[in-house]
């Protein structure tokens, strides 16, 4: 096994046992989408009466927003962890070894990915235990997984970028409240094309959060829909990539070898 | 003598902490935030939902909202000073708190005044918000007034309620604890439509919410045409008397434990 491979290894498990470790980080990222899934399905249920709306159940229109709130929480989770690595010094400690740097984003991504991987598998048992139909079947169900986990990895990174620029927890607490509210100002509870209010139609198509959305939704309510899912894999797979680069600038300025 | 000491000590009490809260934004903003958020959230995006048959709300779904928000950011108002009591708890300050206030019960009533002031700040900036959106007021100035009376006893129950557990745990990990029973009481109610419209078992659940009495009466005075105000008081006012007791003993746990 190359050098490179041992280091993500060490490190990924150390990242998901970690994780696994912190009933806050296991607790929450799966039971607060689940209680908010409950309110806003049996609150706004009466939504599906108005001419025009996609499904006759808002708990199938509502299924998606959990793998987004898992997504949000995997990324304050993971900036939160190695924020705390910089500030207790073991990143410094690290930076002595020959580790390389892509070896510490990825291993330090790999508790954020298991958590979204495991997050996606239990939203989706759930609603479908519920009864909601999957509309794609069998693959979209896969796919879904996949897709799920592609943006937890995504929004992972953005928690590490932020973690590693800042070298804070408080920071990425504080990000908290923005990335709820890109999350609240989107297509979450009303298709973008009932939301009456102009201003936030307008914000609503201008935020990434709801194409990511409409790509989940899609596999659950409607069946196939390429241009979704599309949007959905291209604008998960850029923000990823936008992130792990500039994660990668910041970490070159945090572990500068002298 | 013993009503001075009491409110001198609950008047250093007070200042401390607005003083506190208002000079540290990271402390400030998230408490003014968050309502005014949701509100934008609901109101703008969820804005159609008075189109749904059988929804009937004279003054129209913003103003429908802007009740939620407001009893919202009074509940919440009091669960941040709750964060507040359990970091000054973590930091030491509240047990040399303990040891110099010749009457304890006036530090509860000191985070009690704060709560307040920093609530009516936040609803301040809610209504001005609310009103610059185009909100329609239908309540007389005396409705009103019921209105951010009963917001100002829900705040008193939420400062309460979260000092019960904040002298209880002694730590910031109980924000948790603080929020998530709150969150749950004040969501089981009917946001986004009225309890009429509700189906299944969130119309029963709802049904027996004493949220949804405080809702729907708050309601009623902004649409102006009170109902059930008698029994919103009483749920309000019980509520703070529940929970005074409930501060009163956490802080006994609190004097045991210093």
């Amino acid at each position: 096994m190359s050098a490179l491979a041992l280091q993500i290894g060490y490190l990924a498990r150390r990242s998901v046992i970690r994780t696994f470790r912190q009933p806050a980080s296991v607790f929450f990222p799966f039971v607060f989408p689940f209680a908010l899934l409950a309110v806003n399905a049996g609150g706004l249920d009466a939504a599906t009466d108005l001419p025009g709306f996609p499904t006759d159940s808002f708990l199938a229109f509502a299924l998606a927003v959990p793998f987004l709130q898992g997504a949000l929480f995997a990324t304050m989770n993971g900036g939160t962890d190695l924020a705390r690595d910089i500030q207790t010094g073991f990143l410094n400690r690290l930076g002595l070894t020959p580790v390389r740097g892509v070896a510490l984003v990825a291993g330090q991504l790999a508790g954020v990915v298991t958590m979204g991987f495991l997050q996606a598998v239990v939203y989706l048992s759930v609603g479908l235990a519920v009864g909601v139909d999957l509309e794609s079947g069998l693959a979209g169900g896969i796919v879904l997984i996949l897709l799920a986990t592609t943006i937890a990895a995504s929004f992972g990174a953005i928690g590490a970028f932020m973690a590693l620029r800042t070298g804070s927890g408080e920071a990425i607490q504080g990000l908290f409240p923005l990335l709820f509210v890109l999350l609240f100002i989107s297509s979450m509870n009303m298709p973008r094309n009932l939301i009456e209010i102009d201003w936030f139609r307008t914000a609503a198509s201008i935020n990434p959060v709801s194409y990511l959305i409409e790509a989940i939704r899609s596999l659950i309510i409607t069946g196939w829909d390429g241009q979704a899912l599309a949007l959905g894999f291209g604008i998960a797979l850029a923000l990823g990539v936008c992130a792990l680069a500039a994660s990668g600038f910041a970490l070159r300025t945090r572990l500068t070898r002298t | 003598m013993k009503l001075g000491s009491l409110l001198s000590v609950a008047s250093g009490v007070a200042w401390r902490t607005l003083h506190n809260v208002f000079t540290t934004p990271s402390l400030l903003f998230p408490s003014l935030m968050f309502p005014l958020f949701f509100f934008t959230a609901f109101a703008g995006g969820l804005s159609r939902i008075d189109q749904v048959p059988g929804f009937d709300f004279p003054p129209g779904y913003t103003a429908f909202q802007f009740v939620f928000a407001l009893l919202q950011s009074a509940a919440f108002g009091g669960i941040f000073t709750g964060f507040g009591i359990a970091r000054d708890f973590e930091q030491g300050f509240a047990r040399r708190l303990l040891l110099a206030a010749p009457r304890r019960s006036g530090i509860v009533l000191g985070y009690a005044f704060a709560a307040l002031a920093r609530w009516i700040v936040t609803a301040v900036i809610l209504t001005t918000v609310a009103l610059l959106a185009g909100m329609n007021v239908g309540g007389s100035g005396i409705e009103l007034f019921g209105l951010y009376g009963l917001a100002l006893i829900v705040n008193v129950a939420g400062t309460l309620w979260a000092t019960g557990v904040a002298m209880r745990f002694r730590t910031m990990q109980a924000g948790p604890v603080m929020q998530f029973p709150t969150f749950m009481l004040l969501f089981f109610a009917p946001v986004y439509v009225p309890l009429e419209l509700l189906e299944g078992w969130i119309h029963a659940v709802a049904s027996v919410n004493p949220a949804t009495s405080l809702l729907e009466t708050g309601r009623s005075f902004m649409a102006g045409d009170p109902t059930d105000v008698a029994a919103a008081f009483a749920i309000a006012i019980g509520l703070a008397l529940g929970f005074a007791v409930w501060a009163l003993r956490g802080l006994r746990s609190a004097e045991r434990a210093a």
